[in-house]
């Protein structure tokens, strides 16, 4: 056997070998994608209408809740993030804007949704300041509580009363102290309290929600981006609109978001929480309904007007915004679909778009990531720099009508002066506290803060008449 | 044992190993037969457009194809394939390749973009088939082109047709 011969037959044999083992790797590699592509759901743990802890549910849904645990992270954002750092420290206007009032005290930045709870217990808002058991409604896994309130107030504990029992326990909860309501809670927003537990479907728990809701499809506020109001509204109105059996997936894929990114407050004299859609969703139309229940938050510390806080508007500035007409779902930016294997699941962990370009932004916008996020940013850019111009002028404002104060003008004198402060400063916070800087709409922010500027100014303009009225004749 | 060892290697210096050679040759042929077998390589040959949805990541394009416009008119090698014989093979063989080695390593950018070179054949699909109807177009494609530079489709830095009907192959 000639020696040549011997050496080519070994160089053949190793080359089989490693040969081999390639394909034997990409073999199982190839099992391993056809097994993913197997999309199995295993059934370990019993889920009822009383299991209120997530992990419970996580045993049977480990990839939503892989990521639902995910929002203990905290990031910044260009102009956001979910750090708790001091707001007023980083923004001085703030106190002077709600002196008087407990954000005056302490605002800090929100974190992540796994913080709803421990955060609120440890705010010097509540700490310091009598709260009620309304605040639970969205900072708490509720549900639960909510309906053993209802069902120890009388109402049967069967499916046929479940949203009987929910709507009972809230009145009941809503009024207590928030230190005794808080201890019928242990879990922040849970998968109980969006999904039912049955068909796993996104569902609807929340009466204020179901209350606010129903109050807009009754006013006759154009709502193009919720075609099924519209529908109810050209019906008989036989029955009450109802969000669980009427509204479309993908309209649920927003309103569930819409039952605490809302603007509110707790209505007397059961601190009933209530969100104020009677005439519609937009700013004014809010104010309008304010003033119609002849509502205010606090008195001004320095001006003595009847001031406005605004909380997170995030559904109702949304829903002036081009993303809502177009048919997008809260859900569809911030819990973005995500392939995991084969299987394609909701991201459960809720968070800015902007830690996501890629799978929030790319399945529509096809544009690279940093040329997506310089768009937002532009946006984000300019309506930060109308919020500072807002902020200034109410801040102007309010030391005007001090300075017309001192000089002796009369509250008559003075009327002019704060319900314009009312009007801008509501107008500057409900920008101030929507969280997207004005992303959600753009537009609508701009007008919004525009109109803060132009009344704040026009109260100056007042208190400064009022103020030269009050000195006498020989100081003019 | 000593004396088995020196036997053993006698056989294989007298020729044993080109046996051996080609029995390992054996199995390395067998082990990649059942493999292509497996993994359906020959499907990949035909223009069904479920050998292209063997890979679950192009699920969602196969769902949407069959709700748009162009499901009755085209499959996907229609539009993403050039219609020539040689550049449509040679095509199947690169997207076989980057496709294959993408789902193996699992390092592709998601949601799935489609590259420069495939974006070309797209475009120039869609002329083939519209051409008659576009002719007017394609003559101003270059002013136009120079009116809308701010828009850049992912593919070949131009404007594509898709860009504008984004929904005519996968739906919307």
């Amino acid at each position: 056997m000639a020696r040549r011969w011997i050496w080519v037959s070994a160089v053949v044999a190793v080359f089989a070998l490693l040969g081999t083992i390639g394909i034997l790797v990409l073999l199982n590699n190839i099992n391993t994608r056809k097994a993913e592509a197997r999309e199995t759901v295993f059934r370990v743990a019993d889920i009822t209408e009383d299991t209120t802890d997530p992990e419970v549910w996580g045993k049977n849904f480990p990839l939503q809740y892989d990521s639902y645990k995910r929002t203990v992270d905290t990031v910044r954002t260009r102009y956001g993030g979910s750090e708790a750092i001091q707001r007023l420290d980083q923004d001085p206007r703030l106190r002077v804007l709600w002196n008087g009032y407990p954000f005056a005290v302490d605002f800090r930045e929100d974190r992540g949704h796994a913080y709803m709870l421990v955060d609120q217990r440890e705010t010097e808002r509540v700490k310091q300041f009598k709260q009620p058991g309304a605040c639970l409604n969205c900072h708490a896994s509720v549900v639960t509580a909510f309906r053993e309130a209802g069902v120890k107030a009388g109402i049967p504990k069967d499916d046929a009363h479940f949203m009987e029992a929910i709507f009972k326990g809230f009145e009941e909860i809503n009024k207590m102290p928030y230190a005794e309501a808080t201890q019928l809670v242990e879990h922040p927003v849970s998968c109980i309290d969006c999904h039912d537990p049955k068909t796993m479907s996104i569902r609807v728990t929340r009466p204020a929600f179901i209350n606010g809701i129903r109050a807009l499809a009754k006013s006759d506020d154009p709502v193009p981006h919720l075609p099924s109001l519209e529908r109810w509204r050209q019906g008989d109105r036989k029955k009450e609109y109802d969000p669980n059996t009427d509204a479309t997936r993908q309209e649920m894929r927003s309103m569930v978001c819409g039952q605490c990114h809302v603007e509110y407050h707790f209505a007397p004299p059961d601190k009933t929480l209530t969100f104020p859609w009677h005439n519609g969703l937009k700013v004014e139309q809010i104010e309008q309904h304010y003033k119609d229940v002849n509502w205010k938050d606090w008195t001004h510390k320095d001006s003595g007007a009847d001031v406005l806080k605004a909380q997170h508007p995030e559904f109702e500035m949304w829903s002036q915004g081009i993303h809502a007409r177009s048919g997008v779902a809260c859900a569809d930016c911030h819990m973005p679909y995500q392939r995991v294997g084969a299987v394609k699941v909701s991201n459960h962990h809720v968070r800015s778009p902007m830690l996501n370009v890629a799978q929030a932004c790319q399945t529509c916008h096809n544009y690279p990531e940093e040329e997506i996020k310089a768009r937002v940013e532009t946006i984000q850019g300019r309506t930060k720099k109308l919020m500072d111009s807002a902020e200034d002028a109410v801040v102007d404002l309010i030391r005007a009508i001090q300075a017309a104060q001192a000089a002796g003008a009369s509250d008559e004198a003075l009327k002019k002066a704060r319900e314009l402060q009312r009007s801008a400063q509501w107008r500057t916070d409900y920008v101030n506290a929507e969280n997207s800087l004005g992303f959600h709409a753009p537009q609508e922010a701009a007008r919004i803060l525009g109109e803060a500027i132009d009344f704040a100014r026009q109260g100056q303009l007042e208190a400064v008449k009022a103020q030269q009225a009050a000195k006498p004749a020989t100081q003019r | 044992m000593r004396q088995g060892w020196s036997r053993l290697s006698q056989w294989l210096r007298r020729g044993g190993i080109v046996v051996v050679a080609a029995g390992m040759m054996g199995v390395l042929g067998g082990a990649g037969l059942y493999t292509a077998q497996h993994a359906e390589a020959l499907s990949y040959l035909s223009n069904d457009p479920k050998a292209c949805a063997n890979c679950h990541i192009m699920r969602e394009v196969y769902d949407g194809w069959q709700k748009a416009s162009h499901h009755h008119v085209a499959v996907c090698v229609d539009c993403h394939l050039p219609h020539d014989f040689i550049g449509k093979y040679l095509t199947k063989v690169e997207h076989g390749w980057n496709h294959s080695r993408a789902f193996t390593m699992q390092d592709f950018h998601e949601p799935i973009q489609i590259g420069r070179r495939s974006a070309a054949v797209v475009e120039h699909n869609c002329v083939q088939c519209h051409q008659g109807l576009i002719g007017g177009v394609l003559q101003a494609q270059t002013a136009f082109q120079d009116a809308h530079a701010g828009f850049r489709s992912a593919g070949d830095g131009s404007f594509g047709c898709v860009h504008c009907h984004r929904g005519v192959g996968h739906g919307e």
